[in-house]
This record gives C-alpha cells, structure tokens and sequence, in this order.
C-alpha cells in the first residue's frame, strides 16, 4: 500500500556526473569519488556534511570511503546490478526519514569498458544460478533472456522489429541533443535493422552500451533541501517489488503483475496518474524492457506497447518523452544512475536543447526480478 | 579445451542429472502443496516444505519462448551458429531452457517432447524435439 507520510520528505539536493566513455585512466573509486565531487559542487554541501553512505557497483567501501574521507553515520554497500539503482534510493529515503542519517550521499562507479566486461560467456553471472543450466545450450548474457522476452511478447501481441527499431531511434536522437551521449549519430529504420543480430530478434542497436562513468546523487530532507544551492526536486512517490519464484527463467507475464503493484504504490503515493507525467526514465537495458514498462505501469493496455510507440510518442515534443539523455542505450550505461539524474535535471529545467517543457512530475521505472519505481517533482505535494 | 561447457551439478541438482543419465527426466515434487519445480533447491518454493520426492515428468510440454543465438558467446559453439535456445514449459509446469533438434520453423506454443544426448561419459542433456501431429 502507498505509504503518503513518506510522499515528498525526502529531495534530492545535488546530482554529479563524469564523463563517459573510455577512461582507462581512472578504476571505479576515481570515478565515484569525481561524481560525488560534482554532485558536493552541485548543491553547495561539504564532504564532512555527508552522514550517509551508499554504494553500487564500487568494489569496496571501506577504499572508497578511506579515499575519500568519509566517516559516516550508516554505511552500505550494494552489487552493481542495475535494479539496484531504485533500491539504494529508496534506502536513502527510509534513512533520511527516520532520522539515522540527515544527508546521504549515493555513489556509483562502472569501469565495465576498460575492464574489459561482456554479459556473457563463461564469466556471465547473469540470474539466479541459471548460467549453470543454461551453459550447455549455449544460453548466456542478459541480452538472450530479454530476446527470449521479446520473442514471446512479437508471437502474444504482434510487436515488430520496427517497433523496437522507434524506441532505439527515439533515444538516440536524444543522446544526438545531449553533449555528455557517448553515441549521438542519429540512425534511420534501415540503419536499425542493417546491424547485426545479437539474439533474435534483438539487434546490436537494441542493447545498451559497455562503457565507463560515475555517478552521485545526494539526498536530505526536504527541509534543508530548500536552503541548499539549487532547487529541491522532491520525491514524491516511489513503489518496490520482487518476483524471485522462477526468475531463472523469463517471466510469461513480462513482469506486468509487480509492475502494477509498484504503479500503485508509486502513483498513490504521489496522487498522480501515468497521464500526468511529463516525462519518463525507463531503464533501457535492452528496447523491449521499455515497451514491458509501458505496459506494467498502465501508459497502455496489456500487447499494446508496440503500437503505442509509434508516431515519436517516446520522442521530445510527443506525449511522453522517454529516456530524454539518450537512455542506457545512447547516453550512457550508468545501470539507472543517470537516468535518476536526468529525471532531476528535467525537473529543474537544466537540460538545454532537450529540456522538457514544464517538466513539473518525472518518472523513473525499471522492469527487472526487482522492480523499482520513483516520481520525481518540482513541487513537494 | 573447446569443449561446450556442462551444466554446474549441485547436491541439489545431483538427482536430476543423475536421472537424464538414465534417459528419464525427474522433477523434485512438494508432498504438501504437490507442486513439482526448477531449478532443484532444497525446500519447494511454492509453501517452503522441505517434504519433497522426485516423480517422472511426462517428457510433453510446449516452447513458451524461443532465440536464435549469432553472438559466438562460447568458442564451442562457433561452429553451430546460430542456434536455437527455447525455452520449455513442461506439462506439469516447470520450466526448462533447452534446445530443439531438428526444427527449422519455431514458434511459441509448439508442442514438443524430450529426449536425451549423451553429451559425455557423465553427463547427459534434455533436449526437446516437436510433436509430430
Ligand atoms: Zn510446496
């Protein structure tokens, strides 16, 4: 159930991005602490203000905090899977509205390009133990489970490779308008379906990217928000669920069940509705996981994303412009992270050539065994 | 070493290779809420029962989903690309990643059968083939 007391409590004061790309000259420890460095610089606050520590994907707290001189109140540490961006933020706001930490810095480094990372093969750790089934028929990588997803939902409902084909396109004409993009050559249909299969029926231009980046957000209560350097964007509502049982193999249902829990949670919370949103964050790992979002969250009916995507209705300037950085697909794999800091560079009006008018309620999704959603405002309630 | 790789047999999955080896596809069943499950672990995830037996599945099911892997993820299997990977629900209900032989045109819903290759001296995989009507 939307738990309202927590319904605007909790903002977030400053956000900090790298650059991304190839860095080979900097590990996850150089690139979180550069991130935290802008995110201090973004909302005025010192390193020493910090209380609350929590990490994702850096491999070891006690280096990063020793680096960089932290000695917080709370702790935490979480591994670099991407549905662990939404859960470490809503950690955040259980600490700050608790009380045991006043502001809380939430930090995250990826090295993935320079080290080398491929989601598949014999390293692939992806799911619950299913490498070990899977290995002998030659299944591996994230990027084959969300094709088998993907496969099922194109026979279920009809979708096509052009559809999934817009919502490449859609983002990485975005990414084309964002300086920061690792990828902004935008791309036409023929283009999409010119690259080559990875797992059918997913293109390479339906995955996300391998690069390098860091990332920081801090969050504190709303009240000392207001007296920080930049405007506070509140979270307004925010909603979690899991589905475990079976998730060695991919969900029939896409995820549409937790999904909609998750939907009423967060839109109870914030006293709002899919329509009111001005923008959305979904977590693009691959371009059907979008589509499943649409669907679990209510944008559109069950089988009707496809559809639903055509016509630049992800695009700036359509209904509900999606993933406005250029996504994890385009901008940059920062596994969530920077789609959270678009959602509040959106609400704060500083995203330039791709800002969203008015952008007043952003929302974050993601569709994974954890679901996770935020929304994100200008206002507290 | 361009061997394919084999399945991660765990104490808990012993029974189930155990059972392939033996040409006959076995699934650890709930005696308290009868529900059977995969990936074998040591309690029913459905009611947390640790009362369980392995029962013979009927070897029937449909492919819920299917891909045609082209990425050369495992040396070993460069030489078979592309190749299918599907995904089975079996008649009692668990599911199981697999491969069919023999299949030109996939498509969810088909219904499909086990069968067994003996893929090494210790280990032998349940792949599936279509139903013939
Ligand atoms: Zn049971």
């Amino acid at each position: 159930m939307p738990n309202k007391s927590l319904a605007g409590k909790v903002a977030v004061a400053g956000v900090g991005t790298t650059r991304y790309g190839r860095l080979p000259e900097y590990d996850p420890y150089d690139l979180g602490i550069w991130a935290l460095k802008e995110a201090l610089a973004d909302c005025g606050l010192k390193i020493a203000d910090i209380d609350g520590v929590i990490l994702n994907r850096i491999p070891d707290y006690q280096r990063f905090c020793e680096l960089a001189g932290l000695n917080p109140s709370y702790t935490t540490i979480t591994p670099g899977h991407g549905r662990f961006s939404g859960i470490c933020i809503q950690t955040a706001v259980a600490l700050i509205a608790t009380g045991m930490a006043k502001t809380v810095a939430l930090v995250y480094g990826n090295n993935g390009r320079s080290a080398g990372d491929q989601y598949g093969g014999a390293t692939d750790i992806y799911g619950s133990g299913g490498p070990g089934l899977w290995f002998p028929y030659g299944m591996t990588s994230p990027g084959a489970f969300h094709a088998l997803m993907a496969k099922r939902h194109m026979e279920q409902y009809g979708t096509t490779s052009d559809q999934l084909g817009q919502v490449a396109m859609a983002f990485r004409r975005h990414a084309a308008l964002n300086p920061q993009a690792v990828m902004r050559d935008p791309f036409t249909l023929a283009d999409y379906h010119a690259s080559r299969f990875v797992c059918e029926p997913l293109h390479l231009l339906d995955y996300c990217l391998i690069n390098d980046g860091g990332v920081a957000m801090i969050l504190t209560n709303a009240k000392r928000a207001k007296n920080l350097a930049k405007p506070p964007v509140y979270i307004r509502g925010f909603g979690q669920t899991a589905k475990f049982t079976g998730s060695t193999f991919p969900p029939d249902d896409y995820w549409a069940a937790p999904m909609k829990k998750v939907a009423r949670s967060a839109y109870g919370m914030a006293g709002a509705k899919p329509a009111d949103m001005d923008a959305l964050m979904i977590y693009d790992n691959f371009t059907p996981t979008v589509m499943f979002c649409l669907e679990g969250f209510g944008f559109c009916k069950t089988g009707e994303s496809g559809p639903f995507v055509e016509n630049g209705r992800l695009q700036l300037g359509g209904e509900f412009p999606t993933n406005t950085s250029g996504g994890h697909l385009s901008e940059s794999y920062m596994q969530g992270w920077a789609l959270n800091v678009e959602a509040v560079r959106q609400v704060r009006g500083e995203c330039g050539a791709r800002q969203v008018k008015d952008a007043n309620l952003v929302q974050y999704m993601t569709a994974a065994p954890v679901i996770t959603s935020m929304i994100y405002g200008k206002e507290a309630k | 070493m361009n061997t394919k790789p084999l399945p991660r047999i765990t104490p808990d999955s012993k029974p189930f290779w155990d059972a392939c080896k033996a040409h006959r596809l076995m699934l650890p069943t709930c005696l308290d809420c009868a529900k059977p499950h995969l990936p074998p672990g040591p309690v029913c995830p459905f009611c947390f029962s640790d009362a369980l037996r392995w029962r013979e599945a009927s070897g029937r099911g449909i492919i819920s989903t299917w891909t045609v892997v082209h990425q050369p993820w495992f040396a070993a299997f460069k030489d078979d690309l592309p190749y299918n990977v599907v995904q089975i629900e079996l008649e009692e209900g668990p599911r199981l990643t697999a491969s069919i032989i023999g299949a030109e045109a996939l498509r969810v819903g088909l219904a499909v059968r086990v069968t067994f290759e003996d893929v090494s001296d210790s280990i032998t995989l349940p792949r599936f083939r279509l139903e013939i009507e």
